[in-house]
């Protein structure tokens, strides 16, 4: 890149390089192109925003040589919100109280359940394949939300971006295969569909149930949350339990 | 805004503090996250302006995760090295946790496709 640009030019680049501007811009003027691009494409799994936002500026990145830590001067304006809107998840988990606390028991044990099988399965598999200890940690909490993921793969030694990525494969993933399977186990009841979809697959499952019914949307946001906390506790404990 | 913006900072930091503090391996914002949740059911509900500023914040959601997807580049050698690995414990694990989750629920709240 350097030598393609006269020697001017490469000063304003260079200058950038070391300045917030550019990265935040550019994270910016992504995410509006793919809300775009998945407006038009109709809210397909594969037009995802997140996950062309993401091609596209890694695309950008790669192609212009730039060091992800330039790039993150800028964006980690962007990513520092993660924390206050995790936090925030606490006042749609507040509206969903009453729903919660009828089917308290059935929501705790369903919850749990996927929660270890998801976590405990990805990892054990992950180790028999021969991915090394750090693959196999960023794995565990794949299943929850970026930030709440980010955190526990950041606290037990995993890499938080390879975290990033495969919590986005999964979501992608699950939000593609929730409908079969579902209909494969014969799970009919809209509270357990959300509620699967959310614990396995996050926000990007829960905003695919949303459209195809709002119990099964409020069940999903209330199993992001929730699974986020009970997951910040299985992971330690299975990474003790199987010595990860 | 900002005194929603505050609060939801206050309820990080403290989670962050009491994280670091014990060494509990829950993440800073995730307790966060149950602190505020507490401090709605003491208080009976959010106000007008924390409820209008976290729904602002929860709608670009998908936003705030892509600079940390972006770090992408830096693992693209061990995505390469570990493919085989993530391609067959990530489409797994996500159909049990779906078919567990899922079966258990339906089975547990006990009837069908009323709700």
């Amino acid at each position: 890149m350097h030598s393609l640009l006269p020697l001017p030019l490469f000063h304003v680049w260079a200058y950038l390089q070391t300045q917030p501007l550019l990265g935040l811009t550019a994270t910016l003027c992504a995410w509006e192109l793919s809300t775009l691009i998945d407006r038009a494409a109709g809210h397909k799994p594969a037009s995802n925003p997140i996950l062309l936002s993401i091609i596209m500026l890694a695309a950008l990145l790669l192609l212009t040589g730039t060091p992800y830590r330039a790039y993150f001067t800028g964006a980690q304006y962007v990513h520092f919100l993660l924390g206050p809107a995790t936090v925030a998840l606490a006042v749609p988990m507040y509206a969903n109280l009453p729903a919660i606390k009828r089917n308290f028991f059935a929501i705790a044990v369903s919850l749990c359940a996927g929660s270890i099988t998801a976590a405990a399965s990805a990892m054990l598999i992950a180790r028999a394949l021969g991915a090394p200890k750090l693959v196999v940690i960023s794995l565990g909490p794949k299943s929850v939300t970026t930030p709440i993921a980010m955190g526990i793969s950041q606290d037990l030694g995993g890499s938080p971006s390879l975290t990033a990525v495969f919590v986005l494969i999964t979501g992608m993933f699950g939000t593609l295969i929730c409908t079969g399977v579902f209909r494969l186990t014969r799970v009919k009841d809209w509270r357990a569909q959300g509620l699967a979809a959310g614990t396995a697959a996050h926000g990007m499952a829960t905003s695919h149930m949303l459209m195809l019914n709002q119990t099964a949307g409020a069940f999903g946001g209330l199993a992001i949350g929730l699974n986020g906390v009970v997951t910040s506790f299985v992971v330690p404990l299975l990474v003790q339990i199987f010595g990860f | 805004m900002v005194r929603a913006m505050t609060v939801l900072l206050l309820c990080q930091l403290a989670g962050t503090v009491i994280q670091q503090g014990t060494g509990w391996p829950i993440p800073g914002p995730v307790m966060g996250l149950v602190l505020l949740l507490a401090i709605l059911i003491r208080m009976g509900g959010p106000s007008a302006d924390l409820h209008g500023t976290a729904q602002g914040l929860l709608k670009y959601l998908g936003l705030l995760f892509v600079p940390a997807g972006v770090g992408v580049v830096t693992e693209l050698p061990a995505l390469r090295e570990n493919a085989l690995a993530i391609c067959i414990a990530i489409p797994v694990s996500t159909f049990l946790g779906l078919a567990v989750t899922g079966v258990l629920m339906q089975w547990l709240v006990g009837r069908r496709g009323d709700a």
